[in-house]
Formats: C-alpha cells, sequence, structure tokens
C-alpha cells in the first residue's frame, strides 16, 4: 500500500517557488492571488516499515530547520484552491530516483522490482479565483499536460476527502515481446498508410525500395535460415524507418539537386554535404598543407583538432528544437546532455570543458493570438532557459558562449543549439585517443540509464513538421546526475584501456548506435531480452528505437569484460552485456532465441537511393526607405540598446555557472561594473598551463530575408571577428555549421519549397566560398530541416537559420583582451570601411523594414586586417577590442564606453567609407551593419607601435576616450548627432530582460 | 620525511574536483588526492591517510531532496565494504584528530546539513543551521566581496587582511538558523569567517547583488569552534590566478588569486601541527 510524506516549509519561512509561481500568474492571466505556497509530495509504493518511513521523512526528505513533515496526513491549509501536478507513468522522475537511493541506503536493501517513489508539488492558491481560472492556472502554467498530470480541489473537496487520493503513476503492463509481421505486398497508397500512422515518415520511394527488398527471393531464403518469414517485422520496419530519417541520414543533405539561378543557370549538384561541407574542409586541409591541425572530421560524433603535442580539443553543436516545442524544459535539459555524450562518445572519449548555447526565440512579449498547440513563446523561453540551466549547470560544465536571437517567426518552432568541447589526451596507453575500432568478438555493452518508452519515434518525428497529433513518447527527460555517475565511471574505464569504441545513444536509440557501431566491423547479433527495462511491457521494437537517456554504447573485448563490469558496480552504474559485434554481414536483433531483426548490412545502410530535389532561386525585392536625415540619433541609440537582440540577457547569463573547472578567462560579461557584454570566451583547460581554448558564434537569420549567400557569409564573419577579437589565434581555428531550415522540399504543404531549397544551396556555396577565403576547416556539424509548424490552417516557418560556432587556440591566455574601454585618453579606431549596409539591420527592422542592401563580406580585405590585429594583441599594443555587428558602430560605441565606466567622444567624418559618397550619411554611418569591423581602443604611447602593426589595412581613428561618462558622436557636417550619458544608455540596454 | 596530504572527494555530482585538487597543490600539500566516493566506500581509500578533507561544490544527487541531503544520508548510512563502519565513523575519526574539512558550496550545504557546522560547544551531527533557495529565487554566477572578521578562530584566514574577492556560483546559499540562540553563539564566538560586504569590506550588507542570496546577517562562510572545520558558499578554487578574475584585463593585480591564501594557510598548519 503505497503512502505519501508531505514536506511543507515552516511557517514564517520565504516560499521562493510559490512566489515566482504567484509573479507569473499575475503576469500571465492578471488574476488576483493574494499567495501561493507550496508543498512537496513523496508517494512511496514500496514494502518497507513505518519506522523505515519515518526517518526516511524526517531525514533525507525535509530540513529540520526549516521544513516540517508529515506521514499519511495532509499538511495544507489555509488556501482557497489547491492544485496537485505530479508525472505521468513512465515519465523521468529524478527527484524520484534520487528519494528511493536515500531510502535504499536507510534500509541497507534494494528496492523490488516494480517499487518505487514518485513526487508531485502542491500549489496552495489564496485569493478570489473561480475553478475556471484554477484549471486554466494549472492547465497553462502550471502543468504540462504531455507529461504530467494535475488535479485540482477547493477547500471544501480537500476537507471532505479528507486530502489529495493516494496516486501512484506506475507503468503497469507485462512483457509480451510481441512481435508484429507487416504485409508491404500492398497498394502505395496503402504503404503511405503504413509510414504515416506508424510515424515512420518514410516517403512512397522510400517505402518501395522496403518493399523490393523484401520481394527479393535471395534475401527471403536467407531470412528463412534464421526463421523469419518474407514479410518484414516491426523491429525491422521501426530500424529502417529510423536510419533513414533525415534526422539521422541527412537525406536532404546528401540528395541530388537541380539549382537554378536567378539569370536561369542549371547546376547538378550531388551532395550538399559531400560538395560544399565536405569539400569545404579538403580545400582547406590542401592549403594548410604540414599545418593541418584536424585529426578526426565527419566520421564520429564529434570533430577533433590538434590543441597542442599532449591534448586534442573535441567539439559539437546539436539543436533539440522539436522537444523544446512541446516541453521546454525536459526537451532542452534532453538537449544539453544529449550533446555532452558526443564528444564524449568521440574517439576513445574526452573530458567535457565547455557548453554554449543559442536560443531562437518569438519575443516573450508576443501578445498576438497563437494556434492552438503552440506554447507562449514566454513559457518556451523560461523551460528552455531553466531547462539548459540545470543540465548544464548540473553537469559540472561551465556554459561560456552563448546568445538568444528573437523572431517571431521563432514562435513556429524555438531553435535549441547546445555545444560541447571536450579535451583528450593525443594519446591514451600509446595509441592517438581520437582513433577507435571494433574487432568481431568484441562485446556489445550498454551503460548508464535504462530503457523506457521515452523518445520513441523521437528520431523520425524530428523528420516531420509539429502537429496536432505529435506523439507523447517522442520527449524525453533528461537526467544529468546519472550521466555524470556515468561518465566519471567511463573516464577511468578508458585510461584502464577497457574498452575499444565508445558512442552514445542518441536519436535513434540502441538501433542508431549499434547500427553505426555494426558498420565497424560487418556486424552484430545482440539479444534485446537482455536490455534493462524501466518497468515491463516493452516490445521488442520499442526496446530497439526507445530514445531513452544518459546511455553510451561500447565495444568490450572478451579480455577485459570482468574488470569492465566490476568497475561498474563498483561506481554504481548498470552495465549490461547485449550480445556482440560480428562479421557476419548482418544486423541481428535477437529477443532470447527468437531472431525479431535480419537486416543486411549494406541494404541498411546504403540501400536507400538519393532524394531528388530542385531549387530555384529569385531575387526578391523589399520596400526601400527612403534616407532619413535627423539631427539627434540618440533616441534610435536608446532604442536599439533597447531591442530584443541587442539587449542585455545578463539575467539569463547569470544563471549559468561560467567559471567550474576553474580555468575562466574571458568571460561572458566584463568591464567596471561586470556587465559589459564579451565577444568570446577565453578559458584555460589545462590549469598549470597559460594556452587558452577561444570560442565564438555568428547567426544573423535576419539578412535570409534578403539572400542567404550573404546571411552565411555574415555568420561565418561574425564568428570570425568575435573570435580574433579577443585574441584567437588564425592559425589553429575551426569551424562548425549548424543549419536550421524549415522544410524546402516542394509540396502540397511547402509549395514554395523550391525558393526554400535555393536558399539552402546559396547558404552551403557561401559556407564554402568564405571558409576556404578564410582557411576554417569545418570539422562537425549538423542540420535540422523540418522547423514549421502546420497545424492544417496556419504555416509558421523559421527564417532560414545557420549558426556558426568557432573554435580555437590562444598562446597565451595572458594576452586576452576585453570589449571595455580601459583609461581616458585611449584612442578610439575603427577597423574595416562602413558603406551603405543596412539591408536586414536591426535599425531598419526598428523602423519596419527590411530593405535590401545586405552587407556584404570581403576577405581579401578581413583576413589581413585580423592577421593584423591578432599581431597587435599579442604584443599588447590593444587596451580593448569590441566587434560590431546589431546595430552597428553606435551601439558598439555605447557599449564599449559604458561597459569601461567611460565616455567616448567620436567624429563621423573620419570614419573610412566604402561605395557610393552620395549615400553616405549620419544614419547610414551610425547604423550600418557593414562586416569585419572592430572598435579598438590604444593608449597613446601605443600609437605609432599599433599604426604601424596594421599598416596597409583599413583603419581610422575616429576618437578619444573620454573621462566625462558620456558619448558624444559629431555628425558629417560637424555638430553632434548623439550626446548621450553612458548611465542612460546602460539602463536602455539592461532594463528589457531585467526581470525574466 | 612526512607528507602533508590532501583528499578530494569526488562523485554523485561533485563538479570541482580538478580546481580544487588544484589549489592544494598550489597552496603546499605534497601529495593531493581526488578520491571517487566508491573509492572510499569499497575501503580502497581511507580517509585516516590524510590531514586536508575537501568537500567541494557540485550539485550531489542533483540536489534533488535539497542540497546535499542525498550526501548527507549516503554519509550517515553507507558502509564501508570491507570495515565494520559506517562512512561517518571515518569522518568522525578524521575531526576527533584535529584534521582540517573545507566544505566549499555544496561542501558547505553537506558540512552543514551533516551538522558538522557550526557544531556549537561540539554538537556535531545535530543540524542547527541550514542553506536554502536565494531569495533572488535564481541560481547566480557572480562575484561578492567578503568581509573577513579578524578575530574569528578559522586557521584558513590566518594574515587576511580585510577580506576576498571570490565568485559564488548556487542557488540554495541563503543560510539561515534554526533560531536566535545558535545565531547568536555564531557571532558571539566568532565564527562567521566571512561576511557579503561591500567592495571596500567596511561592511556586511544585505543588499542585492552584493549579498546575492539574502544569508541572515550576511553569513557568506562558517567555522566550528576548532577553526579547523569551515564551510563557505563562495568559491576560493575559483580565484587562483589573476586571469581568473572578472576585471584583470583592467586592473592592476597580484599573480596569485585571493581564494589561495586559505589552501597555504591549511598546509601550513598541517605541516606545523600534524605531521
Amino acid at each position: 500500500m503505497a503512502q505519501r510524506i508531505e514536506i511543507a516549509l515552516k511557517e514564517g519561512v520565504r516560499d521562493a517557488r510559490g512566489e515566482r509561481v504567484r509573479r507569473e500568474i499575475e503576469h500571465f492571466f492578471h488574476l488576483p492571488v493574494r499567495e501561493v505556497r507550496t508543498i512537496d509530495v513523496y508517494t512511496v509504493d514500496a514494502g518497507i516499515s513505518q519506522e523505515e518511513l519515518v526517518k526516511a521523512a524526517s531525514e533525507p526528505f525535509s530540513d529540520p530547520v526549516i521544513q516540517t513533515w508529515s506521514l499519511d496526513r495532509p499538511l495544507a491549509d489555509g488556501f482557497d484552491y489547491l492544485v496537485e501536478v505530479g508525472f505521468r507513468p513512465g515519465v523521468t522522475d529524478n527527484v524520484g530516483r534520487t528519494a528511493r537511493e536515500a531510502i535504499e541506503y536507510i534500509t541497507g536493501r534494494p528496492f523490488a522490482a516494480g517499487e518505487g517513489v514518485y513526487t508531485s508539488v502542491q500549489y496552495l492558491l489564496s485569493g478570489a479565483l473561480s475553478r475556471t481560472d484554477v484549471e486554466r492556472i494549472a492547465r497553462d502554467l502550471l502543468c504540462n499536460t504531455l507529461i504530467q498530470r494535475y488535479i485540482v480541489l477547493d477547500r471544501a473537496e480537500f476537507t471532505a476527502s479528507g486530502g489529495v487520493a493516494v496516486v501512484v503513476p506506475k507503468v503497469t503492463g507485462e512483457t509480451r515481446a510481441q512481435v508484429r509481421e507487416i504485409d508491404l505486398n500492398v497498394s502505395d497508397e496503402e504503404l503511405m498508410r503504413i509510414s504515416r500512422e506508424g510515424v515512420l515518415a518514410l516517403t512512397l520511394d522510400e517505402m518501395k525500395v522496403i518493399q523490393g527488398h523484401y520481394r527479393d527471393p535471395a534475401v527471403i531464403a536467407e531470412r528463412a535460415k534464421v526463421g523469419l518469414a518474407a514479410r518484414p517485422t516491426d523491429a525491422e520496419l521501426e530500424a529502417l524507418a529510423q536510419t533513414w530519417s533525415e534526422h539521422c541520414k541527412h537525406k536532404i543533405f546528401s540528395g541530388n539537386i537541380e539549382y537554378v539561378d536567378e539569370n536561369g543557370n542549371r547546376e547538378e549538384i550531388r551532395s550538399l554535404f559531400k560538395t560544399f561541407i565536405q569539400g569545404t574542409t579538403r580545400k582547406v586541409r590542401e592549403q594548410l598543407g604540414e599545418r593541418d591541425f584536424c585529426l578526426s572530421v565527419f566520421k564520429d560524433n564529434a570533430g577533433v583538432i590538434r590543441w597542442n603535442d599532449d591534448w586534442s580539443l573535441v567539439f559539437k553543436v546539436e539543436t533539440h528544437n522539436s522537444p523544446s516545442a512541446l516541453d521546454p524544459y525536459g526537451g532542452a535539459l534532453t538537449g544539453i546532455v544529449g550533446v555532452n555524450r558526443d564528444p564524449f562518445g568521440t574517439g576513445k572519449g574526452s573530458k567535457l570543458i565547455f557548453n554554449t548555447d543559442v536560443f531562437c526565440f518569438a519575443s516573450p512579449f508576443y501578445d498576438k493570438p497563437l494556434p492552438s498547440r503552440l506554447l507562449h513563446p514566454r513559457r518556451i523561453y523560461e523551460g528552455v532557459v531553466e531547462g539548459v540551466e540545470h543540465g548544464g549547470n548540473k553537469s559540472g560544465i561551465p556554459t561560456v558562449n552563448g546568445s538568444i536571437v528573437f523572431d517571431d517567426r521563432f514562435a513556429g518552432k524555438p531553435l535549441v543549439f547546445c555545444g560541447t568541447a571536450g579535451l583528450m589526451p593525443a594519446t591514451i596507453n600509446g595509441v592517438p585517443a581520437h582513433e577507435k575500432f571494433i574487432r568481431p568478438g568484441d562485446l556489445i555493452v550498454m551503460t548508464g540509464g535504462r530503457i523506457g518508452k521515452d523518445g520513441i519515434h523521437g528520431a523520425t518525428f524530428s523528420s516531420e513538421e509539429l502537429h496536432e497529433g505529435s506523439p507523447v513518447t517522442a520527449v524525453q527527460i533528461g537526467d544529468p546526475i546519472t550521466q555524470k555517475r556515468m561518465t566519471d565511471f567511463l573516464i577511468r574505464a578508458r585510461d584502464k584501456g577497457l574498452y575499444n569504441f565508445i558512442t552514445d545513444n542518441g536519436a535513434g536509440g540502441l538501433s542508431s548506435s549499434i547500427g553505426e557501431m555494426s558498420g565497424e566491423c560487418g556486424g552484430c547479433r545482440m539479444d534485446l531480452s537482455k536490455a534493462p527495462l524501466k518497468y515491463p511491457g516493452l516490445d521488442p521494437w520499442e526496446i530497439l528505437i526507445s530514445e531513452a537517456q544518459e546511455r553510451m554504447s561500447l565495444a568490450v573485448p572478451p579480455e577485459h569484460i570482468d574488470e569492465f563490469m566490476a568497475m561498474a558496480r563498483r561506481f554504481g552504474v548498470e552495465a549490461t552485456i547485449l550480445g556482440e559485434f560480428t562479421d557476419s554481414g548482418y544486423f541481428h536483433i535477437m529477443y532470447g532465441d527468437r531472431t525479431v531483426a535480419y537486416l543486411p548490412m549494406d541494404f541498411l545502410h546504403e540501400g536507400l537511393p538519393p532524394m531528388q530535389m530542385r531549387g530555384v532561386w529569385e531575387v526578391k525585392r523589399h520596400e526601400e526607405p527612403a534616407p532619413e536625415v535627423k539631427e539627434d540619433y540618440a533616441a534610435d541609440l536608446k532604442q536599439l540598446l533597447g531591442s530584443l537582440n541587442i539587449c542585455s540577457k545578463e539575467s539569463v547569463v547569470r544563471r549559468y555557472d561560467h567559471e567550474v573547472q576553474g580555468g575562466s578567462v574571458v568571460k561572458p560579461f566584463t568591464g567596471v561594473a561586470n556587465d559589459g557584454p564579451s565577444d568570446a570566451a577565453v578559458i584555460r583547460p589545462v590549469l598549470d598551463s597559460f594556452e587558452g581554448v577561444v570560442v565564438s558564434h555568428g547567426i544573423c537569420p535576419r539578412y535570409s530575408d534578403i539572400d542567404t549567400y550573404h546571411m552565411t557569409a555574415n555568420a561565418i564573419d561574425e564568428a570570425l571577428r568575435n573570435y580574433v577579437a579577443v585574441g584567437g589565434s588564425l592559425d589553429l581555428v575551426a569551424g562548425l555549421d549548424n543549419f536550421c531550415w524549415c522544410d524546402p522540399v516542394q509540396s502540397d504543404k511547402t509549395p514554395d519549397g523550391e525558393y526554400k531549397m535555393a536558399q539552402l544551396v546559396r547558404s552551403n556555396k557561401a559556407l564554402y566560398d568564405y571558409c576556404v577565403a578564410f582557411g576554417i576547416p569545418l570539422i562537425s556539424g549538423k542540420d535540422s530541416m523540418k522547423n514549421d509548424f502546420w497545424d492544417g490552417n496556419v504555416k509558421i516557418s523559421i527564417p532560414p537559420t545557420l549558426l556558426f560556432s568557432v573554435i580555437g587556440k590562444i598562446d597565451d591566455i595572458r594576452t586576452a583582451v576585453t570589449m571595455d574601454a580601459k583609461r581616458p585618453g585611449d584612442i578610439v579606431y575603427l577597423l574595416g570601411k562602413t558603406g551603405y549596409e543596412l539591408g536586414g539591420s536591426e535599425y531598419l527592422a526598428l523602423k519596419g523594414y527590411v530593405g535590401n542592401s545586405v552587407p556584404q563580406v570581403n576577405t581579401a580585405e578581413a583576413l589581413p586586417r585580423y592577421r593584423a590585429l591578432h599581431r597587435a594583441i599579442s604584443q599588447g599594443l590593444v587596451a580593448s577590442c569590441h566587434d560590431l555587428s546589431d546595430g552597428g558602430l553606435a551601439v558598439a560605441l555605447a557599449e564599449t564606453a559604458f561597459a569601461g565606466g567611460f565616455g567616448i567622444a567620436a567624429e563621423l567624418a573620419r570614419v573610412l567609407w566604402s561605395g557610393d559618397e552620395s549615400r553616405k550619411s549620419d544614419a547610414a554611418l551610425l547604423f550600418s551593419e557593414s562586416a569585419s569591423r572592430h572598435l579598438v581602443t590604444v593608449r597613446p604611447e601605443n600609437r605609432d607601435a599599433f599604426e604601424s602593426v596594421m599598416a596597409g589595412n583599413c583603419f581610422s581613428s575616429i576618437g578619444v576616450v573620454t573621462e566625462e561618462g558620456r558619448v558624444t558622436i559629431a555628425g558629417l557636417s560637424g555638430t553632434g548627432v548623439i550626446d548621450a550619458g553612458i548611465d542612460e544608455l546602460k539602463q536602455a540596454w539592461q532594463s528589457p530582460l531585467r526581470e525574466l | 620525511m612526512a607528507k602533508a596530504r590532501a583528499i578530494v572527494i569526488t562523485g554523485n555530482g561533485t563538479n570541482c574536483e580538478m580546481e580544487a585538487a588544484h589549489a592544494c597543490r598550489l597552496g603546499g600539500f605534497d601529495e593531493t588526492v581526488i578520491a571517487h566516493i566508491s573509492d572510499i566506500l569499497t575501503g580502497e581509500v581511507r580517509l585516516d591517510e590524510f590531514h586536508f578533507l575537501n568537500l567541494t561544490g557540485g550539485f550531489l544527487d542533483g540536489d534533488d531532496l535539497g542540497s546535499a541531503k542525498a550526501q548527507a544520508n549516503r554519509f550517515r548510512y553507507a558502509r564501508i565494504n570491507d570495515l565494520k563502519e559506517h562512512l561517518i565513523d571515518q569522518i568522525m575519526r578524521f575531526i576527533d584528530a584535529g584534521k582540517l574539512i573545507l566544505g566549499v558550496c555544496n561542501g558547505f550545504q553537506l558540512m552543514t546539513k551533516m551538522g558538522l557546522l557550526p557544531a556549537i560547544d561540539g554538537a556535531y551531527l545535530t543540524q542547527t543551521a541550514t542553506l536554502t533557495f536565494n531569495d533572488c529565487g535564481r541560481f547566480q554566477d557572480r562575484w561578492v566581496y567578503l568581509k573577513v572578521d579578524p578575530a574569528s578562530p578559522s586557521i584558513y584566514t590566518r594574515g587576511v587582511d580585510r577580506g576576498l574577492y571570490l565568485p559564488i556560483r548556487h542557488g540554495e546559499g541563503k543560510f539561515v538558523v534554526d533560531g536566535p540562540a545558535t545565531l547568536a553563539a555564531i557571532e558571539g564566538k566568532h565564527l562567521a569567517v566571512f561576511t557579503y560586504s561591500d567592495a571596500t569590506y567596511s561592511a556586511p550588507t544585505m543588499e542585492f547583488p552584493l549579498n546575492p542570496n539574502g544569508s541572515v546577517n550576511a553569513i557568506a562562510a562558517v567555522c566550528n569552534e576548532s577553526g579547523r572545520l569551515m564551510g563557505m558558499m563562495p568559491h576560493p578554487e575559483a580565484f587562483l590566478h589573476r586571469t581568473n578574475h572578472p576585471r584583470w584585463t583592467r586592473e592592476e593585480l597580484p599573480e596569485e588569486g585571493d581564494g589561495l591564501v586559505l589552501f597555504r594557510n591549511a598546509a601550513a598548519y598541517v605541516k606545523a601541527n600534524l605531521l
């Protein structure tokens, strides 16, 4: 019989959680709530004594200084309505798991199968509320009904029923190990029905390829030998659907595209990935020759580069968009702990040294109607920020860099980019650590969490747009602590050489990880009945493709298996032998002694014919606003500083631990009051060395409205100029591309697919052109291609977005530079030229325009200038350096000044201009977003040295740092166009998101 | 010659073991071991072999039952495999032997919830204080000024002039006590080693963000009456070199960071008293 333990705060103790809920009720619903208090509930469903329960309640579950507890007696009192929110059956309950372990320590014996602890939270609301109000609060704020359930009781009901009834959200079911066969000898319509209703996300062409395979007499004969009928099993179809999903196979990037440009010129592209991404790296590595630092690119979970003779750097950035749209907290948490496993599962495994996060949201202040099923952008913002906070902080990995981009089209799908870097020894036991192999006979071992129904169809689901019936099981919730335990253990096993190969279980679960690993040696034989389950009732196909989190798959040679398993036990990590790797040529999956899947490796991995697609480019003209001429632009500057894309994100950034591991050098915020925005991060991953790692990124989806070619060029340039600004070396810098696109395949649902495909092609062309010109090899990346919302009526497509991340080295962290003005009298230089490039700018957006003159990147001028700037920084000649991006020169001047706590006096007449003189104006000089520019301050005594290092490049001194805290800018005519105090500028910049 | 030996316990969500061990080495310990909790529970590593125990920052068991609660429970009930004792017996023996324990952040939370601090009049294992959610309701990573109490018995702060500048990184750092008697004892015996203060270390403050969590009387660190056990929310191991300082690119700073002095004092104490 399950029992309830309740934990309440003592009288007079502040309930921070309740206060926050009360504020949110006010904000979202404008309802009169006087007070919200909270109670934690543990429902213990286990055979333990009363005395042991009392011990659990009074010791680990409650804090005697601030809390009281009760056993089977409700503590709630003095409320008008009570809402209790708990998880649905089978949803990961991390607190419940910890509570169970705590009881096991007390009793000294493990829980029996089926026993468990389940947590829920009671919210006690006081105020003049109706039941309808409370139902709304419960449904739209306190509970995500996808993963949670709630109950509402008013005071009278609560009294009458003697409290809240005991609910045990236990998964019930028995393992029948059912395997179905599916008849594919059916009509095309029927084939599509099978794909759709099974959430396989396979196209008709793909279904027909599978149909053909199962009609092949040779295949039928081989199947008979293992006791299988001619018809495919559900496990086989699921494995194929997962392996061939857009998410795993990147069909759009590997397909064939006919591209037609604006002049009607045709071009045949065989795989965007091979042509433009791998092509970039091949070309750059050729150019680098002996200086090539790439060690492992595109073939593992993350890219690996040489950092120095002793250490290699590993980096990967992933997205977790669809799950975050459905369950922002769980989806984002899974996003960060999921990408952690990529560098961890690269080569023989690496120690994780930092995270980066970039989020794209609609405005949290969005006040227009939203289609049903879409969560309000502010809930998404809150949930994603908190999910990544918990995932990153609890894993002990510093979050060092990131940004938040706002555009209301992200209401259709938020973008949640999470990146993680690792550091691995160059060699382990004398072998390069980035290399791994599998020998037939090596054992298949899975470590970490258990398998449940969580995340089933995650891979195929993220290959589809969101719709009304998107499946509940597609959401997983990460558990950073189980993962941390596992990684603590595996790093030790790595150093002892106990395994040959490691990879993560992410999208597609075992089907994907073991499927890919089997490709290394030519086959496997795995028994799913051995897999540890969270609860009974899973069919073999579900075990095969479940995306339950916190798992790694390994190949352990038989001679090390005993030591490996013993060490796992000691660390409290579950490890299970599931079978062995073979060279049979087959992906052979058993359940007990029965074969449930028998797929030839070459069909599984190579059986899919390339997609045929078409892209047609057209130049779209946007309304071009008339040039604005004003005498005073201070109000425009303040408005820009307060725009969502430019304003301070400090309220979010401070919630992320950016200093754990002790190597923080350039932090997210800098300057006299620790609140100026840094351009990039510098860390020192090895504490007895002064060599550092530099990371930064660029992202500018607004430019996609004009031309994705230049959007991409600007994203690459932005990442690199941020990197150079803090002192990153151009001799060792690598890039990562993350494409988040709306569906670019022409169909009834996507009538503008050919244009969107052309946008994708142009972005790829720019990626090649600019990375080759800058000499940046691409080492890894990812694409997410179906970022649309479609409910049958409304379609919301995100703007095509490329996140470009760079990672590299600074030889000596003591030469790093920050963006804050350092002292009065320092000379202010602007490096690079400014042109009439307001197209897609924040300034035009403020005025309600897109415009056409999108900024263009000139690598022939930028690269030598970046190299010269790097020399100047390395020689200690630069006092501060800040990149110019959103909002242009005016914003950069303001940020440099208020971060430093000084003023700046500058003259626009001294800014170098590029292009048509007739378009030169104060507004263009102030707000144009021309690429490749830096704002630098230099001590007067370093003037000559700085100018001589920079000689031959475009730069000019435009002003001076002043004692008085004012930004004063003289216009072209010589009279002031901006005169504003740094305090008011900082206030404008800090206020929009300060309270979120 | 005997060696000064430090141990850093890790596992189940401890995060700061690398930099804490680095701090011990820089501070002058001859040997520093990072031991996973499983190494201790199997009896492979014994606390008796060390002089200085670091309970460092992190999220033990995800702070799922309240910060460090599950680890406090583990320390109390977990048995050492091949010895007939609980882990807590080793810890009490360590304390009785006059050795040093420094709890930082999650480690401070752990020591408080185990009743190792403030342990007035040697009343160990009875909890009289706690660390709970910050008043601002959020995790915070920011730097704070810590005014030292020069009259405190802490062996770690010898020679600290006015105070230290260190980062805090926590969501549950608000120090509260079970009643006025405990607070009076802490203050009367000068056990509140550090208080959150203004930038000149002139007076304790309750003002956010200088006091980032709303701790009673701005208390940021507590030691026991012997001065050998100390817990603190700020992270000394996060400021060992000047480049850790948030304004190192604009201020003239000594090469060594503010946090190192605590580890130097610990090593000096061990060498003078325990070898």
